[in-house]
Protein backbone atom coordinates (compact mmCIF):
# COMPACT_ATOMS: atom_id res chain seq x y z
CA UNK A 1 0.00 0.00 0.00
CA UNK A 2 2.78 2.34 0.92
CA UNK A 3 4.93 1.14 -2.06
CA UNK A 4 3.31 2.30 -5.48
CA UNK A 5 5.39 -0.31 -7.76
CA UNK A 6 5.67 -3.14 -4.72
CA UNK A 7 5.33 -6.69 -6.60
CA UNK A 8 4.50 -10.02 -5.13
CA UNK A 9 8.46 -11.03 -5.38
CA UNK A 10 8.77 -8.21 -2.38
CA UNK A 11 7.81 -10.72 0.02
CA UNK A 12 10.71 -12.70 -0.47
CA UNK A 13 12.91 -9.57 -0.09
CA UNK A 14 11.36 -9.17 3.58
CA UNK A 15 11.51 -12.62 4.57
CA UNK A 16 15.29 -13.40 3.73
CA UNK A 17 17.19 -14.21 6.46
CA UNK A 18 13.81 -15.21 8.70
CA UNK A 19 12.61 -18.14 9.01
CA UNK A 20 9.86 -19.46 6.78
CA UNK A 21 7.69 -22.33 5.42
CA UNK A 22 7.42 -23.48 2.29
CA UNK A 23 4.81 -25.55 0.93
CA UNK A 24 5.45 -27.95 -2.04
CA UNK A 25 3.90 -30.08 -3.90
CA UNK A 26 3.88 -33.65 -3.38
CA UNK A 27 2.27 -33.22 0.50
CA UNK A 28 5.60 -31.83 1.13
CA UNK A 29 6.34 -28.50 3.21
CA UNK A 30 9.78 -27.34 4.43
CA UNK A 31 10.68 -24.82 7.22
CA UNK A 32 13.81 -23.11 7.36
CA UNK A 33 15.85 -19.98 7.18
CA UNK A 34 15.36 -18.36 3.31
CA UNK A 35 18.69 -17.13 2.20
CA UNK A 36 18.02 -16.88 -1.48
CA UNK A 37 15.47 -16.43 -4.21
CA UNK A 38 15.09 -15.95 -7.66
CA UNK A 39 11.59 -14.88 -9.85
CA UNK A 40 11.25 -19.24 -10.69
CA UNK A 41 10.96 -19.18 -6.68
CA UNK A 42 13.94 -21.25 -7.04
CA UNK A 43 14.91 -20.60 -2.78
CA UNK A 44 17.96 -21.38 -0.64
CA UNK A 45 16.91 -22.62 2.85
CA UNK A 46 18.80 -23.82 6.49
CA UNK A 47 18.35 -26.26 8.86
CA UNK A 48 15.91 -27.43 7.05
CA UNK A 49 13.51 -29.36 8.42
CA UNK A 50 11.01 -31.08 5.56
CA UNK A 51 7.40 -32.86 6.11
CA UNK A 52 6.03 -35.56 3.95
CA UNK A 53 2.40 -36.09 4.82
CA UNK A 54 1.05 -39.61 3.54
CA UNK A 55 -1.63 -42.26 4.49
CA UNK A 56 -0.53 -45.77 5.96
CA UNK A 57 -2.84 -49.03 4.93
CA UNK A 58 -5.49 -47.91 7.27
CA UNK A 59 -6.12 -44.64 5.82
CA UNK A 60 -4.48 -42.66 8.69
CA UNK A 61 -2.68 -39.56 8.21
CA UNK A 62 1.14 -40.26 8.47
CA UNK A 63 4.21 -37.60 8.43
CA UNK A 64 7.75 -38.02 8.20
CA UNK A 65 10.18 -35.55 9.05
CA UNK A 66 13.73 -35.35 7.26
CA UNK A 67 16.73 -32.18 8.34
CA UNK A 68 19.20 -30.79 5.76
CA UNK A 69 21.71 -28.21 6.90
CA UNK A 70 21.52 -26.29 3.62
CA UNK A 71 18.62 -26.90 0.83
CA UNK A 72 18.01 -26.10 -2.63
CA UNK A 73 14.76 -26.08 -3.72
CA UNK A 74 13.53 -26.03 -7.40
CA UNK A 75 11.09 -23.43 -8.31
CA UNK A 76 8.72 -25.62 -10.17
CA UNK A 77 7.91 -27.15 -7.20
CA UNK A 78 6.52 -24.23 -5.12
CA UNK A 79 3.08 -23.96 -3.93
CA UNK A 80 3.63 -20.95 -1.76
CA UNK A 81 6.11 -19.37 0.85
CA UNK A 82 4.93 -17.69 3.88
CA UNK A 83 6.07 -16.50 7.28
CA UNK A 84 5.58 -18.54 9.82
CA UNK A 85 3.73 -16.55 12.27
CA UNK A 86 1.19 -16.25 10.29
CA UNK A 87 0.21 -20.01 10.06
CA UNK B 1 21.84 -15.52 -12.75
CA UNK B 2 22.09 -15.89 -8.97
CA UNK B 3 21.62 -19.47 -8.45
CA UNK B 4 23.80 -20.41 -11.81
CA UNK B 5 27.12 -18.71 -10.18
CA UNK B 6 25.75 -20.57 -6.90
CA UNK B 7 26.23 -23.87 -8.94
CA UNK B 8 29.31 -23.06 -9.87
CA UNK B 9 30.39 -22.50 -6.82
CA UNK B 10 29.92 -26.20 -5.62
CA UNK B 11 31.85 -27.18 -8.34
CA UNK B 12 34.16 -30.39 -7.06
CA UNK B 13 32.13 -30.29 -3.67
CA UNK B 14 30.21 -33.20 -2.34
CA UNK B 15 26.26 -32.94 -3.30
CA UNK B 16 23.21 -34.59 -3.02
CA UNK B 17 20.66 -33.96 -5.03
CA UNK B 18 17.16 -35.33 -4.25
CA UNK B 19 14.92 -36.32 -8.00
CA UNK B 20 11.35 -35.80 -8.33
CA UNK B 21 11.01 -39.46 -8.41
CA UNK B 22 12.54 -40.10 -5.40
CA UNK B 23 16.16 -41.39 -6.41
CA UNK B 24 18.87 -39.64 -4.22
CA UNK B 25 22.24 -39.19 -5.75
CA UNK B 26 25.19 -38.10 -3.55
CA UNK B 27 28.61 -37.19 -5.95
CA UNK B 28 31.13 -34.81 -6.94
CA UNK B 29 29.39 -31.65 -8.98
CA UNK B 30 31.32 -31.42 -11.76
CA UNK B 31 29.55 -28.56 -14.05
CA UNK B 32 26.38 -26.64 -14.10
CA UNK B 33 24.38 -24.72 -16.57
CA UNK B 34 21.67 -22.26 -16.96
CA UNK B 35 18.69 -24.86 -16.67
CA UNK B 36 20.67 -26.50 -13.80
CA UNK B 37 21.58 -29.70 -15.66
CA UNK B 38 24.11 -30.62 -13.14
CA UNK B 39 27.33 -33.22 -14.09
CA UNK B 40 28.12 -35.37 -10.40
CA UNK B 41 31.68 -37.99 -10.53
CA UNK B 42 32.11 -40.50 -7.90
CA UNK B 43 27.98 -41.08 -7.78
CA UNK B 44 26.38 -43.37 -5.31
CA UNK B 45 22.83 -43.44 -4.92
CA UNK B 46 21.83 -43.29 -1.24
CA UNK B 47 18.87 -45.27 -1.72
CA UNK B 48 19.94 -48.08 -3.71
CA UNK B 49 17.59 -50.85 -2.47
CA UNK B 50 14.72 -48.89 -3.63
CA UNK B 51 16.62 -48.21 -7.35
CA UNK B 52 19.67 -51.19 -7.76
CA UNK B 53 19.55 -49.64 -11.18
CA UNK B 54 21.71 -47.25 -10.57
CA UNK B 55 23.97 -49.56 -8.84
CA UNK B 56 26.89 -49.81 -11.59
CA UNK B 57 26.87 -46.07 -12.68
CA UNK B 58 29.82 -44.03 -11.70
CA UNK B 59 29.42 -40.51 -13.42
CA UNK B 60 25.90 -38.68 -14.41
CA UNK B 61 24.12 -36.10 -16.18
CA UNK B 62 21.43 -34.89 -14.28
CA UNK B 63 18.64 -32.47 -15.98
CA UNK B 64 17.76 -29.56 -14.29
CA UNK B 65 13.46 -30.04 -14.30
CA UNK B 66 13.78 -33.44 -12.55
CA UNK B 67 15.58 -32.29 -9.65
CA UNK B 68 13.24 -31.58 -6.41
CA UNK B 69 16.57 -30.75 -4.01
CA UNK B 70 20.21 -30.03 -3.96
CA UNK B 71 21.19 -31.23 -0.51
CA UNK B 72 24.48 -29.01 1.16
CA UNK B 73 26.77 -29.00 3.73
CA UNK B 74 26.57 -25.36 5.34
CA UNK B 75 30.24 -25.12 5.17
CA UNK B 76 30.22 -25.03 1.33
CA UNK B 77 27.47 -22.15 1.48
CA UNK B 78 28.22 -18.64 2.16
CA UNK B 79 25.12 -17.53 3.18
CA UNK B 80 25.31 -13.77 3.69
CA UNK B 81 27.29 -13.54 0.22
CA UNK B 82 23.53 -15.40 -0.74
CA UNK B 83 21.52 -12.72 0.84
CA UNK B 84 23.26 -10.03 -0.37
CA UNK B 85 22.80 -11.14 -3.90
CA UNK B 86 19.08 -11.66 -3.40
CA UNK B 87 18.82 -8.07 -1.97
CA UNK B 88 20.71 -6.58 -5.22
CA UNK B 89 18.17 -8.44 -7.03
CA UNK B 90 20.68 -9.56 -9.53
CA UNK B 91 18.09 -10.65 -12.26
CA UNK B 92 15.02 -10.78 -10.86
Amino acid sequence: MSDSKSEPLDLFKVLLDEKVHVKLRGAREITGRLHAYDSHCNIVLSDAVETIYDTDANDQLISTQKKSEVIFVRGDSVILVSSPNDV
Amino acid sequence: MLFLSFFKTLVDREITVELKNGVEITGTLKTADQYFNLKLDNVKCKNEDKFPHLSSVKSIFLRGSTVRYVHLSKGDVDTNLLQDASRRGKLH
